[in-house]
């Protein structure tokens, strides 16, 4: 069984823009999937469909056999919990330092009053300093994370989804806003944890060159419908022109160079 | 070259009549209120004249001094009490009535209108009330302060609120954090240097107000002073003015160089 | 595939052993692992947040409250606040008088915003760093600071020695502490302005006032109309408070009548309605114009 499914999924805001319609595809565990797409395709909203911070019009989600769409309040807590995000803004919590906002991956399986109160297990903490490590972020650990480069944030915000030990991990344009060498070692990094860890990742992108690169399945989506599901392999020239709905010739040297 | 000088001349215009505008304004209003400039012009010399007097405080005010201190210290603790308790409060209201946290679009704005109520009935007409019921007593002061704090720190604190980016909210929300939690790991640590400033703020507001309540509800410092000033005591009264601007200062100044060590 | 494996053996063959992360690791007395930033502003909040709750506990512990029955001082004040504000009438007075109230409370606001103003203006010009002299800067801030902590109150009970109670105290008193707060603000705004302008124009040999007029005055105009306007709010509601506390005539002194002689608390509740419907007004026209200056 597919660890997520979408089941003709739509989307609707304010009963007028379409952001998605009729999705349907399924993901196995231990993919590394990419969703490619001009901004405002639906990419964002697909991925935010998954854990709910939008919730879906019409159609079914199942994540690791649950109905996401109907889950009620504690299904949704334990479908969030093993569903890891990460952001294009990093989303930390600028003011409280690294180690901080990685336990912060804990709070979907703590009591409300430790979680609030910021109380973990030193088990907790320990392991909280070895993804640290991972990350190559020991040195930052008690730094506020206001003090930290874009790639060390992003470096934070795939600690904090490494914590919750999720079985997907979401991501939403997790290079969009770092410089090549920053995105190099964030892709690098996912890419490991795919493999080490054996956890499904899916990432939102609109670097074709860098999906490419990363994935072996590429999901196309332009206008919130997805025009290409299929192998890195299949993606030809005239599918990228149907996904990003030009004809910039800039944009297939781009790809051909990376091929 | 002629556009300059229709610029320079359309300023010259605006300014003029900016003037005239406000030159009408004060006549006006003057009229109204029964002011008459020139008693205001001649009042200022006297009212030097009575600080220059007054300023340095004579044997037999000196003598009231320690009477005074104790009153201060009560009017500085009643505005640190008041400003926690409400502060403690106006968190909890806020988080109904900020966008980042609201339960519901309704009661979003009925919080909103509480506070704005709470904000706008003068200290005034609360300490008349409290007198009826509370008589001459340290509390009619503290919820006279209280209820006025308490409508404004609500609005500051749901302005500092929809400041916070909501993106760390989403994040918590994401890894399956519930509300409570998201409050105290997300948006209390991105919104507390606006809570300090606004709740300093307040504590130095509040002093300067718990003197007028005073002189109202006849306690405190307010008090302390009426009553000086009613028997011509003016060299008393007038350590009393100095004892509070000593403690406005020095409230002022701690608190701004909290605010630098914490923004 | 080949290159997969190299990149993951690339992160992986960091130093990992457990020693090597303890270096990094602080930890309390107890051993527990500490999480907390170390920043100098973490500790301060927290000092602070300890200081003043430590304070409220002294407070309460020591007021002296007289032996009051709280539970029915409670009780007395829901009743009372039940007949102001779900009882509010008139006695006393006709709409008409209420209203002129209003209208003397809001010209002592008027006159005490605008002739604070001005002075305040032509004094911001004579403290703001990046126009004035360090020493004339330094003096006038420590007088405007010592004019701010004065109470609105006591400085319209000082005028009132010379002037007698009424609208003319009421007045210069409220001026008082609105241009020393007024000074402050726009000297701010001054000197947050952009130093290149000023520089430039010395530069082409302008002089001081062509200076303020087509530099200063243009470029911080916006923030010293919504200064303007936030004082205007508080002389208002001081103006209610002043007629209550100094007889300075106004809607306030009607109230404090109401409330402190005749006892007539629908009289005082429906005169607090009144205030709280001007002072709501004024705010949403205060933030139309400051929206539209902007």
């Amino acid at each position: 069984m597919a660890l997520l499914s979408f089941q003709n999924v739509s989307k609707t805001y304010n009963g007028v823009t379409k952001a998605l319609q009729d999705v349907t595809f399924s993901i196995e565990e231990g993919e590394f999937v990419s969703i490619i797409g001009p901004s405002g395709a639906g990419k964002s909203t697909l991925l935010r469909c998954i854990n709910r911070l939008v919730d879906a019009s019409q159609g079914t989600i199942f994540f690791d056999g649950k109905n996401v769409t109907s889950s009620k309040k504690n299904e949704l807590r334990d479908i969030r919990t093993k569903t890891a995000m990460i952001f294009q803004h990093y989303n930390l919590v600028d003011r409280l330092s690294v180690v901080e906002n990685v336990l912060h991956g804990r709070l979907g399986q703590k009591s409300t009053l430790s979680g609030a109160a910021g109380h973990y297990t030193e088990a907790e903490k320990q392991e909280a300093f070895r993804i640290i490590q991972e990350m190559g972020l020991e040195e930052q650990a008690y730094k506020r994370c206001d003090e930290l480069s874009g790639g060390q944030k992003q470096r934070v915000g795939i600690a904090r989804a490494i914590m919750q030990h999720p079985k997907l991990i979401l991501c939403d344009e997790p290079i969009a806003s770092l410089d090549p060498k920053s995105s190099k070692v964030i892709m690098d990094h996912l890419k490991t944890i795919n493999q080490t860890k054996n956890i499904t990742c899916l990432v939102n992108l609109h670097q074709v060159d860098v999906a490419m690169k990363y994935s072996k399945r590429i999901i196309g989506v332009t206008a919130g419908k997805i025009v290409y599901d299929g192998p890195t392999d299949g993606l030809t020239k005239d599918k990228i022109h149907e996904i990003y709905q030009s004809s910039d010739h800039d944009l297939i040297t781009d790809v051909e160079e990376c091929v | 070259m002629q556009k300059t000088m229709d610029v320079f001349r359309r300023r010259k215009l605006t300014y003029t009549l900016v003037f005239l505008a406000f030159l009408a304004i004060f006549a006006g209003a003057s009229i109204v209120a029964e002011f008459h400039p020139i008693d205001g012009i001649v009042s200022f010399p006297a009212a030097l004249q009575w600080i220059a007097v007054n300023l340095i405080p004579d044997a037999e005010a000196m003598e009231r001094l320690p009477k005074i201190l104790s009153e201060l210290m009560e009017t500085a603790l009643l505005s640190v009490a008041v400003t926690v308790v409400a502060a403690i409060l106006a968190f909890f209201f806020s988080l109904l009535g900020a966008n980042i946290t609201k339960v519901n679009g309704f009661i979003k704005r009925i919080v909103r209108i509480v506070a704005a109520f709470f904000r706008n009935v003068p200290d005034v007409v609360w300490a008349m009330l409290l007198m009826f019921s509370f008589g001459q007593n340290v509390l009619t002061g503290f919820f006279a302060l209280f209820f006025t704090t308490f409508g404004l720190l609500t609005r500051a604190f749901i302005e500092t609120m929809d400041e916070v980016s909501s993106h760390c909210v989403e994040a918590l929300d994401a890894t399956g954090a519930n509300f409570i939690q998201k409050v105290f790991q997300g948006i209390l640590p991105s919104s507390l240097p606006g809570i300090t400033t606004w709740v300093l703020y307040m504590i130095e507001t509040n002093i300067r107000s718990s003197t007028l309540i005073g002189i109202l509800t006849a306690t405190g410092i307010g008090y302390l002073f009426d009553l000086y000033y009613k028997r011509l005591d003016f060299a008393s009264a007038s350590l009393v003015v100095l004892s509070i601007v000593v403690l406005v200062l020095v409230i002022e100044t701690v608190s701004n160089r909290i605010r630098k060590v914490i923004l | 595939m080949n290159e997969t494996v190299a990149l993951s053996a690339g992160i992986s063959a960091r130093p990992s052993s457990a020693v090597n992360l303890e270096r990094f690791i602080n930890r309390s007395r107890k051993g527990k692992i500490k999480i907390g930033a170390k920043s100098k502003s973490q500790l301060a909040i927290k000092i602070l947040v300890l200081v003043l709750l430590g304070i409220t506990v002294v407070a309460f512990l020591t007021f002296d409250y007289q032996g009051i029955d709280f539970g029915k001082a409670v009780a007395d004040t829901l009743h009372n606040i039940k007949t102001v504000f779900l009882e509010p009438r008139l006695t006393s007075d006709t709409i008409g008088g209420v209203l002129y109230q209003l209208l003397v409370t809001f010209c002592l606001g008027t006159l005490s915003t605008l002739i604070g103003a001005v002075l305040a203006f032509f004094c911001s010009l004579l403290c703001a760093r990046n126009l004035a002299h360090p020493v004339c800067v330094n003096i006038i801030k420590s007088v405007v600071a010592v004019a701010r902590a004065v109470p609105n109150v006591l400085w319209v009970l000082i005028f009132a020695v010379s002037a007698g109670l009424g609208s003319v105290a009421a007045v210069v008193g409220l001026t008082f502490h609105s241009f020393a707060y007024l000074t402050k603000a726009y000297a701010e705004s001054i000197e947050e302005m952009d130093p290149g302008v000023i520089e430039a124009l010395r530069a082409n040999g302008a002089r001081y006032w062509q200076i303020v007029c087509q530099a200063v005055v243009p470029s911080t105009i916006t923030s010293m109309v919504a200064w303007t306007f936030m004082r205007f709010e508080i002389n208002f509601a001081n103006a209610v408070a002043m007629g209550a506390a100094a007889g300075a005539g106004g809607i306030g002194f009607h109230l404090f009548m109401a409330g402190s002689f005749y006892f007539d608390l629908h009289e005082m509740g429906l005169l607090t309605y009144i205030v709280v419907i001007a002072v709501v007004l004024l705010e949403m026209i205060s933030t139309k114009i400051k929206a539209k200056v902007k």
